[in-house]
């Protein structure tokens, strides 16, 4: 049945796990400077375990801080890989779909951060099988902290098993069946929309806090989302071009700056929007926005913080918009990279904490990350970067081979 | 070669495999690999390790995969209290009774606080903590008294930290706490059900069941819930040893607590303690749905009203004017 009778399952694993050990001296370094992270992550994460979450910077006021807001960013990260699935699957343009591959490997990696970032932000991870619809007890459909369990896992076996079918079969020689695989590609192109307003959703449903209790929220989400997320896969695909014989067409950084661009003016529209309503008319509802922009009772650490954001949000959008250097990678590629570490402080650290300050009583504090969640923070970005270099390595290999015999 | 405790280990779970399988055994199977690591992870104290005798593991095992509380049959509260009361002997030296008293029929649970009486001592805040056993090293309080200024109403307008003589001319206090809602939006946000609200009207957490992600404190309108960010402490002859298994027992590290209406005093047909110690009288505590009860009356023939009422959560918790 077999074309190569002695490529199976098997070798293909074994395959991936050979190829990716290699590399380049650079490679190399790279690889054990994520080693590294990773267990200052565990190290970090080891306190943690033995002191409980009081080694943070979290306390009952502020009771979610560094970890739920690099949850809620990724989270729009994973999300944006069907800015990719979109026109590769459905419209069949042919150079969204030699990279698609890229962008599902980067959703995987975003949703493997995004869980690490729930389970280490439990009080409880060894009773996170409470969770376990069958065996737990699952708060559903009443708890927006269940439907957010489901999408995120569904979405990750989706974009997992999917590429997976495709370079398997390619692995193997054979022509992927489109039959098979398209009906859950259309399934995680709405999966896609769904884990980011569950996400959104989780925030905006509580009426005890009016900063996130506001209808805007989930598709801001999506807009800051389909703005941060390709541009880190514009990012992601330029080291691709500049470091292996994969190389990308011209055509696809063309497209994924109109698609940046767009959500990018969007999202910036909507904050206006947002800014309008909580400082035309003040009301008590204003007052986290209040914190956040200006500063209450002489605490103002995320003053700088949002403001930097802004002013550097503003600008890339500007440069990704107007395109001065015509195209230049040299201009576009570091106003991506500052578009996305715009986004990640504003989506981040600049909605969750200020969305419980001042608390429901009117107590205001600041937060500030401890060493320990910042390095709990590094493992984890480190663990989602190597789960991204290896399936995106594996895939390029299979791809190219591929198409070779063709 | 294995040293005796060791094997003493190994009996304990073989003893645990060996014995009638449940809803869970497969669990337990899957993760026998890891089983003496996670069992002293489970329950959170690595550094005893030395020290955990045979005993203690078996106990931990079992109390790490017991079920939820509403789900357990008598026969299964009994053993679950009987494991509690044993571990709080082992690893403390305490004799604690853990009760599990039912909510008492045609009971709901009301509470009402006199804003014109109260001076702010802090009586209750202080016989709380007590009674509640709570953590005295972060100085958790489930009650807060707010100093108000006159014309305002809203408690983030009010002074929740003052240390100085009171009462103080022209100020009212202003007590806040769980304020156990009727339509409380914590129970709709956890995601393991494992808080509810009792027949009686009481809000409660099953403390094993929390997974300590913190979504109803976030939910909670009236900061009305406490996170354990650490193995709380209380002084061994400060300790109150009377609980109830929803109420003042030890909390786990890592998992969700908030006032409880003192369930452990209240379904015996006691008053709770804040109502108990208040110098001042400003406290009322009874049966909604008995006529002749004291918070009937002045639901009837007082001024009353309800914190943050356009939130809809229903409290069963009242202010009123004399």
């Amino acid at each position: 049945m077999n074309a190569v009778p002695h490529k199976n399952l098997k070798s293909f694993l074994t395959d991936a796990v050979r190829w990716n050990l290699r590399g380049g001296i650079a490679f190399q370094i790279f690889r054990i400077f994520l080693l590294f992270g990773m267990g200052f992550g565990i190290y970090a994460y080891s306190f943690q375990a033995r002191f409980g979450l009081s080694v943070t910077g979290m306390n009952d006021i502020v009771s979610w801080g560094l970890y739920i807001s690099n949850f809620t960013f990724l989270v729009g990260v994973a999300a944006a890989a069907v800015m990719l699935i979109l026109p590769a699957y459905m419209f069949h343009d042919p150079g969204f779909h030699r990279v698609v591959i890229i962008g599902e490997g980067v959703a995987v990696g975003a949703l493997v951060m995004c869980l690490s970032f729930i389970a280490v932000d439990l009080g409880g991870p060894l009773q996170a099988w409470h969770l376990i619809p069958g065996i737990g007890l699952f708060n559903f459909p009443s708890s927006i902290l269940a439907w957010d369990v489901l999408v995120l896992n569904g979405y990750l076996l989706l974009n997992g098993l999917v590429p997976a079918y495709i370079l398997y079969s390619h692995y193997m020689g054979r022509k992927a069946d489109e039959r098979k695989y398209r009906p859950f590609v259309f399934l995680s192109i709405f999966w896609a929309f769904s884990i980011h307003m569950v996400t959104a959703f989780l925030y905006q449903g509580l009426p005890a806090r009016p900063f996130w209790n506001n209808p805007l929220m989930g598709p801001r989400f999506l807009a800051s989302a389909f703005a941060a997320g390709p541009a880190l896969i514009a990012l992601i695909l330029a080291i691709i071009h500049s470091t292996t014989d994969y190389k990308i067409d011209r055509k696809v950084f063309r497209k994924l700056r109109l698609i940046i661009t767009i959500s990018a003016i969007v999202n910036l529209i909507m904050l206006f929007s947002e800014i309008f309503k909580e400082f035309y008319f003040p009301t008590h509802h204003s007052s986290s926005a209040v914190y956040l922009f200006f500063g209450m009772d002489g605490h103002n650490s995320l003053v700088p913080w949002i403001w930097t954001s802004v002013i550097i949000n503003l600008l890339a959008t500007l440069v990704i918009a107007f395109n001065p250097g015509k195209d230049n990678p040299k201009v576009l590629l570091p106003a991506c990279g500052f578009l996305f570490i715009a986004v990640w402080m504003e989506k981040g650290i600049g909605l969750i904490v200020p969305g419980l300050i001042p608390s429901p009583l009117g107590e205001v504090v600041d937060y500030l990350p401890t060493w320990v969640e910042l390095g709990v923070t590094l493992g984890i970005l480190c663990l989602g970067i190597t789960v991204v270099t290896w399936l995106i390595r594996t895939a390029l290999i299979i791809e190219q081979r591929y198409e070779g015999a063709d | 070669m294995s040293s005796p405790k060791k094997n003493e280990k190994q009996t304990v779970i073989q003893d645990v495999l060996e014995k009638p399988s449940s809803r869970r055994s497969f669990l337990k199977g899957a993760s026998i690999a890891m089983a003496a690591g996670s069992a002293a992870l489970a329950t959170g104290c690595m550094a005893t390790g030395d020290t955990t005798t045979s005993e203690e593991m078996k106990l931990r095992w079992q109390e790490y995969f017991k079920k939820h509380y509403r789900l357990m049959t008598a026969e299964e509260k009994k053993e679950t209290v009987k494991r509690l009361e044993r571990l709080a002997k082992i690893q403390n030296d305490l004799d604690v009774q853990i009760g599990t008293d039912p909510p008492i029929e045609n009971v709901l649970y009301g509470y009402a606080f006199n804003i014109s009486r109260c001076e702010g001592f802090m009586e209750c805040v202080a016989a709380c903590v007590k009674e509640n056993n709570l953590d005295r090293k972060t100085n958790t309080q489930y009650i807060r008294i707010f100093e108000m200024e006159p014309g305002k109403l809203d408690p983030s307008t009010g002074d929740g930290q003052f240390y100085h003589k009171v009462p103080v001319e022209n100020k009212f206090y202003m007590g806040v706490q769980c304020f156990h809602c009727e339509n409380a939006p914590c129970i709709k946000a956890c995601p393991t059900k494992a808080t509810w609200r009792e027949p009686d009207g009481i809000v409660v957490v099953d403390y094993n069941w929390c997974i300590g992600c913190r979504y109803c404190q976030a939910a909670c309108p009236y900061f009305g819930r406490r996170f354990n960010w650490s193995q709380g402490e209380v002084p061994k002859e400060e300790l109150t040893t009377k609980q109830h298994y929803l109420g003042n027992r030890r909390r786990p590290k890592g998992k969700m607590e908030k006032c409880t209406f003192c369930i452990q005093r209240t379904r015996k047909g006691r008053l709770p303690a804040c109502v108990e110690a208040c110098p001042t009288g400003s406290r009322v505590f009874g049966n909604l749905l008995d006529p002749e009860s004291e918070i009937r009356f002045v639901l009837e023939h007082k001024k009353v009203f309800r914190m943050k009422e356009n939130i809809g959560t229903e409290p069963k918790f009242w202010y009123f004017i004399d």
